[in-house]
């Protein structure tokens, strides 16, 4: 491809992606016709409701990480271990979110969500148990990947050999090595977390960031374009800094 | 002695099984049962209701979004892929292009709809440039909160989806086959239609299918752009759920959510059988 | 020759001072190397020596940074790839996977505008030659990597390219393939008749198939000769050491001649005068039982048709300037009959057959 054709299809697609995040800035600074300060941006910290929503937020990215990681990782390694005959169906049922909704399983979770609100209160980040099902075909992969390049039978029998029991072999063997998938998984995770709408709003109209972006659409439009921009550079900030992470490239063979 | 220890094995994977059975199963089934039913009984009434008018106009127009979003998305996103996958694996042009487009296509949602408004809404940046040096002002039709904004607004996330889905495609186009090609006497047309192109369609169809069950599925960055209204499927969930005035409403909301997961989950099969073909090769 | 396989007389190939620079590196650094038509040469040597580097030029996949590259006599270093009529078969992977295997044999006929009978007719032709006509009909990913390769070089040579071109084509497969495969290769060539480059790291291979072998060192070339000329007379201690196993004994050069265990034996053109080591191949060595003799039997080694005899020198074993080191070893290749009559630790006399030897620089 000629150089100048591929800077100028570049130009193109900057001009349609950074424009609306330009304008978003500039829209967020126009706190009333013709007079422009960071104020919207100050209210992030200052403002106790979009404060309060974005710890949520940056809470419930934590609990979700942590939940996921326990449950999956012992999981697939142990299939892989003691259960290979399993190991597609854990594939299957792990990308089954990619088919259900979202949407569809908050409309049908209303009664399981009565129970979790019954055992542990009304707080945001009780969204954790659907959000680690809606993290999981992307946890999957990454971790499914990464698993793949390393010979866990080899290291557990290894392991185990030298006397070492189950959770000495999973932990402290085959986890160390998964450096660059855990961080993987665990990076996708926040990204989706931080821009979910759909659970929060619909289940009990929790107050997690997005949802007071929304809310704050109508009164204080400055305040949600702040927090949308804000939000976005964040992610890709961390998605970028997860592509330095992992050393491995990918795709080693380019064209 | 076998049969206890296998148990144990078994053991290992119930918190798994059992969270998902919860947390995903249950839903799911409630959904499917709940179509079935008005508020006591065994009904068929939200089903016939799938029919009605304005449901099949949503859906149309789901279908409508979500096919155009798709195409532009995927023929665009495939541009941009092939643009950056030209310099090298590691490059900062490609790293900078592939973390924005995770933020854009994961997290977007509400984000995506404020950006858009801050731009071509009412009083967006772009809308009082063009009345400032055209006369025209655009936000007297509200097109940016139909079909054509809409539009406009989920390739915001569909190109990005692509470029992140499509780019392992590209990726594995061994170098060795252009050069093959060219040693053979290939041209850089006949390489391009005889061998990427051929290897590289399963890649993109799966693709574009993957792209149209996203946009389908979408539902943040519609709510967040249209407070009320039921112009497209999810929109009508949320009508449906959040109605005060008919209580039997509720149900309209589990036939629809049921007719989501059918439509998506047919194209998620089309795209698992277009995929496979080629997966052997794309490795 | 079989007259459906072969094409018109066979071209020449030349590479002209050929430098390629990377950077600060320098990958080729004055290649000067004439092919005689019709003849295969193995261009040989350690990774980094600029073996591939030099083939990719020929195959216009890469550019020399000063220098020519001559087909018959006709410089073609500012022809594109795509028309230079060469066949090149690739280390691994290069086969089309969406196409079946008569198709892609078929494929440099079919973008030369080839009627679709012509293209049948020819491709059945290659995959007999190669031994593969029943798979007309397979796709790569259903053969073997043996049979992948043997396809490849089918569709470098369908389309009756002037020259050949090999890049490591057997590096990827099993050993037994390797061998098997090598042989196939080269009775096609002899058949076909087509000029051809094989590049490789491996001496055996090297010394197996070719007519003359360019051993390459540091983007240079050691020396070109025949396979038997290059083991018998190496020209360079790169050469001595590279292809075939050597012992190397301390000696001492003095008027053109080595002093070696007692024997005096030529000193080869490229070695060094005054002292320095001798490289000697083992089976020129000779070990018999002695209980009066210069060395110890320090171990023995099965290998097949011969065996490797390790033999410690006793100290006044009469080698090198200033007699033996302590502990010098010698190994000595005998057939294996023999070596049944050997133990370890047993006393022996160790000759020297009197052929010519390369000393190098200590």
């Amino acid at each position: 491809m000629k150089r100048w054709v591929r800077w100028l299809i570049l130009l193109l697609f900057a001009i349609y992606f950074f424009g609306p995040l330009v304008s978003t800035f500039v829209k967020s600074t126009e706190t009333s016709p013709g007079h422009h300060s960071l104020d919207a941006w100050k209210a992030l910290v200052t403002n106790d409701e979009v404060f309060h929503a974005i710890g949520q937020s940056l809470l419930l990215c934590v609990t979700t990480v942590l939940l996921m990681l326990v449950l999956l990782l012992p999981t697939m390694i142990w299939v892989r271990l003691r259960l290979p005959q399993l190991s597609r169906t854990i594939e299957f049922l792990c990308l089954l979110p990619l088919t259900i909704p979202a949407l569809v399983i908050v409309v049908g979770i209303n009664g399981v969500y009565a129970w979790v609100n019954y055992f542990f209160g009304y707080s945001p980040w009780v969204l954790t148990f659907a959000y680690v099902v809606l993290v999981l075909p992307y946890a999957y992969r990454s971790l499914d990947s990464a698993l793949a390049a390393l010979d866990v039978t080899t290291l557990a029998e290894a392991a185990r050999s030298l006397g070492a029991g189950w959770f000495t072999v999973i932990v402290r063997v085959i986890v160390p090595n998964l450096g660059a998938g855990i961080l993987s998984a665990a990076f996708i995770s926040v990204a989706l977390v931080l821009g979910e709408y759909t659970f929060a709003s619909l289940l009990n109209n929790y107050q997690t960031l997005p949802v007071v972006i929304a809310l704050f659409g109508k009164s204080n439009a400055q305040v949600s374009e702040a927090a949308s921009l804000a939000t976005i550079l964040f992610a890709a900030a961390l998605l970028l800094l997860l592509s330095f992470a992992s050393r491995r490239s990918r795709g080693r063979k380019g064209v | 002695m076998r049969r206890v220890r296998s148990l144990a094995s078994w053991l290992g994977v119930l918190p798994f099984f059992g969270y998902l059975l919860i947390f995903l199963m249950i839903p799911t089934v409630v959904v499917i049962v709940g179509a079935f039913r008005d508020n006591t009984s065994f009904s068929m009434s939200n089903i016939r209701a799938l029919g009605d008018s304005a449901v099949l106009e949503a859906l149309w127009k789901s279908v409508e979004l979500s096919g155009a979003s798709a195409l532009i998305g995927a023929v665009l996103g495939a541009v941009l892929a092939a643009v950056i996958v030209a310099g090298s694996p590691t490059s900062f042009l490609r790293r900078i292009v592939t973390s924005l487009a995770g933020a854009l296509a994961q997290t977007g949602g509400v984000a995506l709809a404020f950006a858009w408004m801050a731009t071509v809404g009412l009083s967006g940046t772009v809308t009082t440039l063009v009345q400032d040096v055209f006369g025209w002002n655009m936000g007297n039709s509200l097109w940016l909160f139909d079909l054509p904004g809409l539009t406009l607004v989920y390739c915001y996330f569909q190109i990005p989806l692509m470029v992140i889905v499509f780019l392992p495609a590209l990726d594995g186009l061994k170098p060795q086959w252009r050069e093959a090609a060219e040693t053979l006497g290939a041209t850089r047309w006949q390489y391009l239609t005889q061998v990427a192109i051929p290897l590289l369609r399963p890649a993109f169809l799966g693709s574009l299918l993957l792209l149209f069950a996203n946009a389908f599925a979408a539902y943040a960055t519609a709510a967040a752009l249209i407070s009320q209204g039921q112009s497209i499927l999810p929109l009508m969930i949320r009508a449906a759920r959040t109605s005060e005035v008919v209580l039997g409403q509720q149900h309209l909301a589990y036939a629809i959510a049921l007719e989501m997961i059918v439509v998506v989950a047919i194209i998620m099969t089309g795209y698992a059988l277009v995929v496979r073909r080629s997966s052997r090769w794309m490795r | 020759m079989n007259s459906s396989a072969s094409q018109g007389s066979p071209l020449g190939v030349d590479f002209v001072d050929l430098h390629r620079h990377f950077g600060e590196v320098r990958g080729l650094d004055g290649l000067t190397l004439s092919v005689e038509p019709g003849e295969l040469v193995c261009l040989l040597g350690p990774s980094g020596c600029g073996k591939t580097t030099a083939l990719r030029i020929l195959a216009g996949l890469d550019h020399p940074t000063s220098g020519e590259v001559k087909v018959a006599g006709k410089d073609i270093t500012g022809v594109p790839a795509n028309k230079r009529d060469m066949g090149m078969v690739f280390q691994a992977y290069s086969l089309f996977p969406h196409l079946t295997t008569a198709d892609n044999v078929a494929f440099g006929l079919k973008l030369r505008g080839n009627s679709s009978a012509e293209r049948r007719k020819r491709a059945g032709e290659m995959l007999e030659l190669v031994g593969l006509s029943e798979h007309a009909d397979r796709y790569p990913h259903q053969l073997s990597g043996g049979q992948q390769q043997r396809v490849a070089l089918a569709r470098a040579l369908a389309f009756r390219p002037s020259v050949l071109l090999l890049d490591e084509p057997l590096s990827a497969l099993d050993a037994k393939v390797r061998v098997q495969l090598r042989d196939e290769i080269r009775r096609v060539q002899l058949e076909v008749g087509t000029t051809t480059l094989f590049v490789t790291h491996d001496q055996e291979e090297a010394l197996a198939v070719s007519d003359r072998v360019a051993v390459m060192n540091a983007g240079h070339l050691e020396q070109l000769a025949t396979p038997s000329e290059l083991y018998s007379s190496p020209a360079t201690p790169f050469v001595g050491e590279f292809v075939g196993l050597s012992n190397r004994i301390p000696a001492a050069v003095d008027d053109g001649r080595v002093r070696l265990l007692g024997h005096s034996v030529d000193a080869l053109p490229g070695s060094v005068s005054g002292p320095g080591v001798a490289l000697v191949r083992p089976e020129v060595v000779g070990v018999e039982a002695d209980e009066a003799g210069n060395a110890t039997i320090a171990s023995l080694s099965f290998r097949g048709p011969v065996t490797h005899v390790v033999c410690t020198l006793a100290s006044d074993a009469a080698v090198g300037p200033g007699g033996v080191t302590a502990d010098q070893e010698i190994t000595a290749q005998i057939p294996s009959g023999h070596a049944q009559r050997l133990t370890l630790g047993q006393r022996v006399r160790v000759t020297i057959e009197p052929v010519p030897v390369l000393v190098i620089a200590g």
